[in-house]
């Protein structure tokens, strides 16, 4: 069984919000559309939208980091938006794992928003019906597009490559490898719900590295300090 | 949670709705164990029965201005009833024309008088056709207070509702909301049963107390299985937002959060409280010295009102883990 997802690398993830206006301008105009904005020039501006980037900071000045945290719909493999629908509205395609929504059977009850613990589905104001995420479904599936194309805007848009795509049930997929590699994780795995999107942690390069290794213990110019050998046999004097 | 004013009233007026039905049911099983006085078929069960359909029928309207555009109701919401076997929302979907449907055929069989004995149960329980639409009215109104607690309940990271407090509040406060109505139609309609109703909904009243006690209670001590950590997963005490990614508003801004503050929530639940438990209780008490016509109407009233800002409050103390993304304009 194939699950399409993402992988979102955290330790290079700039902020750029290029995933954002990319999502925004290929779904708007697209199957999934259109993603209503109103009042976009005026005081208390609102929109749809199907992913953010959000910005984060870890621990307190001035030892902080800061994490740029992309989110969106983490299209989980024990969805618990789908099971709620009362119409069957929200479905989880059974090909490749990704959740959607039928516009023309929702009825805007907003009851699988509340049953989503990411809070990653908009209701669209102008529609009224629930929008969400749709892993770019008219793009990766979209058989005349070259390969390198059939995948989400975000990950097309991303200039630090944050942002990888495929099917995290095959081993040896790029993103299962860099799952398995790189420690992926899913977010809030209290609920159990299995989300297949995961993320990539930060990480920092160090080595382990002890004082004395840093100059010779048993220096020749004795300069740092009197020959060890008054001390007592060094290791290399019983060495070979 | 945001509370809605359309899931408010639904709740609540089918609720009382339910209530007064059961009470109805509950007058006649009583009558035909000779506890009780009969009652006239005409201007007492159907004229309750009339009631309990105004009331469910009010509740419906307010649940067509829950969908996203009052037209879906049309168009779109008979698909509501096809997910039964997974949506608690689609059962309440069913259960709720249903039980109308048992409650309109109680009033017209009461109505038209098809009172006539069909069978005796070994030779006691005269058996008639409104018992059997009563026992099956009965059955369906159990089966829609679970529904609609059940939405809330089932949602497992919503943790002040997943609780089986949240089905018995649900079920307490119908069933005391609806024998007090029934008090106050007895009194209003001068039939000698207010004493009887007024007494169950005192009963109901005070175990509905009890057990939303022990839901606020519970809820007050709840600890949150989602924070910062897990959302992000990363493993710092302090993580702070400093951008929810955009300044204006969204969805996830408006639809998850009450939007009053702490001390109107508190002012809330002091109203809900009174209005709820103590004016009823106090009034019903007095109707039964005083034997006043007013007094249990008045009673439904307040409490009717009460449970308009407990179910607001019901809504208000939810707390959705996917706030944690939204913190900080930014």
């Amino acid at each position: 069984m194939t699950q399409l997802a993402l992988v979102i690398d955290l330790n290079v993830c700039v902020g750029c919000h290029a995933c954002v206006t990319s999502c925004k301008e290929w779904n708007t105009s697209g199957w999934a559309g259109p993603m209503v904005n109103q009042r976009p020039y005026d005081a208390d501006p609102t929109g749809t939208f199907f992913n953010r980037v959000q910005t984060f900071e870890v621990g307190e000045y001035p030892n902080t980091e800061t994490v740029h945290f992309p989110k969106s719909c983490l299209h989980c493999e024990e969805p618990p938006c789908v099971p709620v629908c009362p119409t069957g509205a929200s479905y989880k395609r059974k090909d490749n794992g990704v959740v959607l929504v039928d516009y023309d059977k929702c009825i805007g009850c907003k009851y699988c928003s509340w049953a989503c613990p990411y809070g990653v589905r908009e209701l669209d104001e102008m529609q009224k019906v629930m929008k969400k995420c749709t892993l770019c479904i008219d793009r990766i599936t979209d058989r005349s597009k070259p390969e390198s194309e059939r995948k989400p805007a975000c990950v097309l848009a991303c200039p630090t490559s944050a942002r990888l795509f495929g099917d995290v049930h095959d081993s040896d997929s790029e993103v299962s490898v860099a799952i398995r590699e790189r420690g992926g994780y899913q977010l809030m795995p209290e609920w159990g719900t299995q989300p297949a999107n995961h993320y990539l942690p930060r990480h920092k390069t160090r080595i382990q590295i002890f004082e004395d290794e840093l100059e010779r213990v048993d220096n020749p110019l004795d300069k740092e300090h009197p020959l060890p050998a008054a001390l007592g046999d060094t290791l290399d004097d019983v060495t070979f | 949670m945001h509370p809605a004013f359309s899931v408010i009233f639904l709740t609540t007026l089918i609720g009382a709705a339910q209530g007064m039905f059961m009470a109805l049911v509950t007058g006649q099983v009583y009558s035909m164990a000779n506890l009780l006085e009969p009652q006239d078929s005409v201007t007492f069960y159907a004229a309750g029965s009339l009631i309990a359909l105004l009331l469910l029928g009010g509740g419906l309207v307010a649940a067509v201005f829950h969908l996203g555009k009052p037209g879906y109701f049309i168009t779109r919401a008979w698909r509501g009833v096809t997910q039964w076997r997974t949506s608690w929302l689609s059962r309440e979907l069913i259960a709720l024309p249903a039980f109308m449907f048992l409650v309109f055929l109680y009033g017209v069989v009461h109505d038209m008088g098809w009172t006539d004995t069909l069978f005796t149960i070994k030779g006691v329980i005269p058996v008639d056709p409104s018992l059997i639409i009563a026992t099956l009215g009965v059955l369906m109104a159990i089966t829609l207070f679970i529904s609609t607690a059940m939405i809330y309940a089932s949602l497992r990271f919503l943790q002040e509702w997943y609780s089986p407090l949240t089905v018995v509040n649900f079920i307490l406060f119908g069933l005391a909301s609806g024998f007090t109505l029934t008090a106050a139609f007895s009194a209003w309609t001068r039939v000698d049963l207010v004493g009887f109703y007024g007494t169950w909904a005192v009963v109901f009243t005070i175990m509905a107390f009890v057990s939303r006690f022990w839901s606020m209670l519970r809820n007050q001590r709840i600890k949150h299985k989602s924070d910062m950590r897990s959302a992000l997963g990363i493993r710092h005490a302090r993580i702070t937002q400093r951008s929810m990614g955009f300044m204006g508003g969204s969805f996830n801004t408006r639809e998850y959060f009450h939007g009053k503050s702490s001390s109107v929530v508190e002012v809330v639940r002091l109203f809900f409280l009174v209005m709820v438990f103590a004016v009823p209780v106090a009034l019903l008490a007095a109707s039964n010295t005083l034997e006043s016509r007013y007094l249990p109407v008045l009673a439904f009233l307040a409490q009717y009102t009460g449970l308009l800002a407990e179910r607001w409050y019901f809504f208000a103390e939810a707390r959705h883990p996917q706030n944690l993304y939204y913190q900080t304009v930014g």
